[in-house]
């Protein structure tokens, strides 16, 4: 156990740990993807996953997330207020999502032909209720429920910044705002950890810094974890509290920002790449 | 002013043309007796026909990427008379009452025959609606739709057959029956993608129909059923023709009952979530929609709709048999969908009337009416591929705050939902 | 154990699953590489039939001899499908090819019923009777019941094609085009391929195919009609769905199996269900194999 994991296992409820990710072991055939990796995000913290390109980060995502079924290990989350250590291994995402872990995805899948507002209104979907019944009749807890959909996801936008979008179709919006907006549409989700996956991706210099203060913001007012998959170095020492680095599968280091710059293995790993200060 | 060069490629096309078809449409061979016909006329006919129609054809073409072009440059087109009408209330309102007058009055003004095709229209109509919940909104491309339509027509020859169900009720359980089967067919094809979801739902609406066909003791095979009543009133006799209107109200009614539905469906939480469906499975299910459940929802609603117009199918031609709910019908229902424009509820209703309509009007080519009907579909999809009228989606829109301190919902037609913020 | 009932099951489904296959190829192909169902393809197959009747007929008339006339025939079917295949593909679906996949697909189905019923037109609605083409080899006599000459003429031509087909796509340079436009259309483009001549190319192959076995099998079953198009059309797209559409050497495996299934469903169990069975049994594998036997299955990277 590093200084830090030792540090974790302190009282102070702030730094309990809601995802706990133990031994995990993915193989597709003969190839191991992922081999017994550990990871932990505690509560209001800001977590980054790097490493080379190939070294299993998104399937890592894909893992946690229901879209694979992890060949061996364990992925539990504690959802703040909820019952601790759910193993959710080979839930469909669906469920995970509901359980309140959501995603962001490395090449944007927003609904192109919907508008803005529709792409965060489904966000909203899971946690609505109202069905056929609701559809058809529309009684006065359907039609609330939908105003209020409309209104939160409104809400949402105005807190990612979007709102002068807002009832342009996806496929319109210039490439720094889709990004944004898969953000958007996952936080509507109300989720406890947000997944992000290379959210900087294709980003100008404005565009990342800004995205800086965004997941800041998120992660300060609305107390949503964060854990990202990025390969923008600056970004990644700037935001995150701690650092996991992967290759072949493999976790290679953890530590802060400080720490991982300095780390020999790392450096190795990169082979080349600058980690800029 | 048609320059040479024009001239030149429509010989060069009137040409191949005329060697393309030398075969079939010169010679006509008797293999028995070893004759040979020459119908050189033939020849000239395709000929010249081919000739014109190039200068046609790429007219056509020119206009249509012209079209293209603007729209890319980001001029907008005119928004059509269709979305003008439709956005404006106080011009919708009207314009709606007034079609549904006419509707109701039509029986009673034009005759027996006029009725029927009348009737078959509407019938497609609400056929389409339903197909466009699973294909329009969901994206699940269903082409053995016509099973769900033998169900219900079956449901209600069968069970009058053996217990003497009436009309009334053998209707609402029809469609549930239907809707029935939809989950059973849903549940195998939930892996499937894109052709092969389309293969395998030809394959059961042909099973269905095969196992009709051949099951004699349960379905008394290609002699079908006979003799299935009419829809009752409260016991009033009917006379033939009185029967008949009676049975175009009910369409009638029936028409505007689904297009009610659907349309209440397609602006809810499970409209939007099959949009998010069709748009990409991926991301809507790591939003939180079971996908599961919303594909075998849009089956069994779609299906409903077809087991009731079955129904009413057997009521109205008072007997079935498996002949009537072969891929061809699925297919019908298909071109009504996509010709009409798909998704929009307008227009289904606009593709189901002409699709209807228009081969009855064409009768007077008769034989040529199938041909037709062919060089019409590719046609319309050439120059048309959105459909005869093209309306986009009404998205939900958001207006920002207003003075008024109550919210308040209004869906049209389109379903668009206004919210003003309190 | 019947034995000899047996091999004439066997070897009448490899009959059907070799004719079934060269109609499968051209499906295949043109959805590999533009992800279309060609409905009209049944049509093609059709209207190689009937164009070889018709030369057959005016051949036999002048007296040549049975084998110069089912070459010659087929000959004439191939060429006059192939320009059929290749002017369905320019007025019916190059216009479509950025339009909604739906749009494109009704566009076939329209052309489908335009052929079917412009032959119907032209020519009869009557059964024509097609002439036996394929002699009758002496050396087959004593398993004639099981096994005849024509079955053997069309396997073996079967079998010819496929070894030219795969050769083609292996090893010429247009096959290599033609794998990289099914791969990824636009990167094609940009790196120089003829993407209209490819595609062409794929119509007019997919067509001969076709009226190859459209030759053969009127010959083998003596008639021929305006409507064998669509059966045979749906039967073969359902063959190449099942070995995993996009796939060549799944055509041929989906309709050998497509073929077996049928013969020996038929023979053994009953016929009347024998379209049944067919849809069934390709029911089944799909919902164990979403892509098919051998299919590519696709796994999106998320």
């Amino acid at each position: 156990m590093s200084a830090l994991e030792t540090f974790l296992n302190t009282d102070s409820k702030s730094m309990e740990s809601i995802l706990d990710v133990k031994q995990l072991t993915m193989d597709f055939g003969g190839l191991r993807a992922l081999d017994h990796l550990d990871l932990t995000v505690a509560r209001d913290e800001i977590v980054a996953l790097i490493g080379p390109n190939g070294a299993g980060k998104t399937t890592f995502f894909n893992c946690i997330t229901g879209i694979y079924n992890p060949t061996g290990g364990d992925v539990l989350i504690s959802p703040p207020g909820k019952m601790s250590g759910q193993r959710i291994n080979g839930i469909k995402p669906n469920h995970v999502t509901e359980r309140g872990m959501a995603r962001t995805f490395q090449n944007i899948r927003l609904f192109q032909n919907m508008t803005v507002l529709e792409n965060v209104m489904i966000g909203r979907h899971c946690r609505c209720k109202s069905g056929i019944a609701g559809a058809i009749f529309r009684p006065p807890s359907t039609r609330r429920e939908e105003k209020q959909i409309v209104e939160d996801s409104y809400e949402v936008l105005e807190k990612i910044g979007l709102t002068q979008f807002v009832n342009e179709l996806a496929k319109n919006l210039p490439y720094g705002a889709q990004r944004r907006l898969e953000i958007a549409r996952a936080l509507a989700t109300d989720p406890f950890l947000l997944l992000l996956d290379e959210p900087a991706a294709g980003m100008n210099p404005q565009e990342t810094l800004e995205l800086d203060e965004l997941i800041v913001r998120i992660r300060d007012q609305e107390k949503v974890s964060i854990l990202l998959i990025e390969h923008d170095m600056k970004l990644v020492m700037s935001l995150s509290d701690r650092i996991y680095v992967m290759d072949y599968g493999k976790r290679i280091a953890e530590g802060t920002p400080e720490e991982i710059k300095n780390n020999p293995v790392v450096i190795k790993a990169y082979l080349g790449e600058d980690i800029d200060a | 002013m048609i320059k040479l060069d024009e001239i030149k490629q429509s010989i060069l096309v009137s040409l191949w043309f005329m060697v393309l078809t030398f075969p079939i449409m010169v010679i006509r061979v008797n293999p028995i007796q070893k004759e040979i016909v020459w119908r050189w006329h033939n020849l000239l006919l395709v000929g010249i026909s081919t000739f014109l129609l190039s200068f046609l054809w790429r007219h056509m073409i020119r206009r249509k990427e012209l079209g293209r072009k603007k729209a890319e440059a980001g001029e907008n087109g005119d928004t059509s008379l269709l979305q003008r009408i439709a956005e404006n209330r106080r011009v919708y309102v009207p314009v709606v009452a007034g079609v549904l007058v006419i509707a109701i009055i039509f029986p009673f003004v034009f005759g027996l025959y006029q009725i029927n095709i009348m009737i078959s229209a509407l019938m497609f109509v609400v056929l389409g609606l339903g197909l466009n919940i699973v294909i329009g909104l969901a994206g699940l491309l269903d082409l053995g739709y016509v099973a769900f339509y033998a169900v219900g027509a079956y449901c209600y020859a069968l069970l009058n057959y053996h217990f003497g169900l009436s009309f009334w009720l053998a209707l609402p359980l029809g469609g549930l029956l239907a809707a029935i089967f939809g989950i059973i067919l849903g549940f195998p094809v939930l892996r499937l993608r894109g052709d092969y979801l389309a293969i395998v739902t030809l394959g059961f609406g042909e099973i269905i129909r095969m196992i009709l066909e051949n099951w004699n003791e349960f379905s008394f095979g290609p002699s079908g059923i006979a003799n299935i009543p009419r829809p009752s009133f409260f016991g009033i006799d009917f006379t033939v023709h009185s029967a008949t209107q009676f049975m175009y109200l009910l369409v009638l009614a029936l028409t505007v009952f689904t297009v009610f539905m659907v349309n209440r469906l397609q602006n809810s939480r499970i409209g939007r979530a099959w949009i998010a469906l069709r748009e990409d499975e991926v991301a809507c299910q790591a939003m939180g929609i079971d996908k599961t459940r919303t594909k075998l929802t849009a089956f069994a609603l779609g299906a409903t709709w077809a087991g009731m117009v079955g129904v009413i199918f057997a009521a109205k031609t008072t007997f079935v048999n498996p002949a009537s709910f072969t891929i061809w019908e699925s297919i019908f229902i298909l071109c009504v969908v996509v010709l009409g424009g798909m998704g929009s509820i307008v227009g289904v209703i606009f593709g189901g009337l002409v699709l209807i309509l228009l081969p009855e009007y064409l009768r007077a080519f008769s034989e040529y009416r199938m041909c037709v009907f062919g060089a019409v579909l590719v046609i319309m999809m050439v120059f048309r591929p959105g459909g005869l009228i093209q309306m986009p989606r009404r998205t939900y829109k958001f207006k920002s705050e207003s003075p008024g301190d109550t919210s308040h919902q209004v869906a049209t037609e389109g379903g668009q939902a206004d919210f003003a913020r309190s | 154990m019947d034995w000899d009932y047996f091999f004439e099951l066997l070897f009448g489904g490899l009959t059907r699953g070799s004719i079934y296959a060269l109609i499968a190829l051209g499906y295949t192909m043109v959805y590999g590489i533009i992800e279309l169902i060609n409905f009209a393809h049944g049509e093609i197959y059709m209207i190689g039939a009937f164009t070889g009747l018709i030369v057959a007929t005016i051949l036999s008339v002048l007296g040549l001899n049975q084998v110069a006339v089912l070459v010659l025939a087929t000959i004439a079917a191939v060429g006059w499908a192939a320009m059929y295949g290749f002017t369905v593909e320019k007025i019916a679906y190059k216009p479509l090819r950025g339009a909604p996949r739906l749009s494109a697909l009704i566009s076939a189905i329209g052309m489908s019923l335009f052929l079917s019923n412009y032959v119907l037109l032209a020519q009869t609605s009557d059964f024509l009777p097609f002439p036996s083409l394929i002699p009758d080899f002496e050396f087959m006599e004593p398993i004639a019941h099981i096994f005849g000459s024509s079955e053997l003429v069309i396997i073996i031509t079967t079998t010819v094609v496929m070894i030219l087909l795969t050769f083609l796509i292996k090893y010429t340079k247009i096959g290599k085009a033609m794998r990289a436009t099914s791969q990824d259309m636009r990167m094609a483009m940009l790196v120089g391929v003829d993407v209209n001549k490819v595609i062409s190319m794929t119509f007019i192959i997919g067509s001969a195919t076709a009226a190859i076995g459209g030759v053969l099998i009127a010959s083998h079953i003596g008639q021929i009609n305006f409507y064998i198009g669509f059966i045979a059309g749906i039967k073969a797209f359902v063959a190449a769905v099942l070995g995993g559409i996009g796939s060549i050497p799944g055509a041929v495996l989906g309709s050998l199996v497509l073929g077996w299934t049928e013969s020996f469903a038929t023979g053994y169990i009953s016929s009347d269900y024998e379209d049944v069975f067919a849809f069934v049994f390709l029911v089944c594998i799909l919902i164990f194999r979403p892509a098919g036997i051998l299919g590519r299955s696709t796994t999106e990277k998320v």
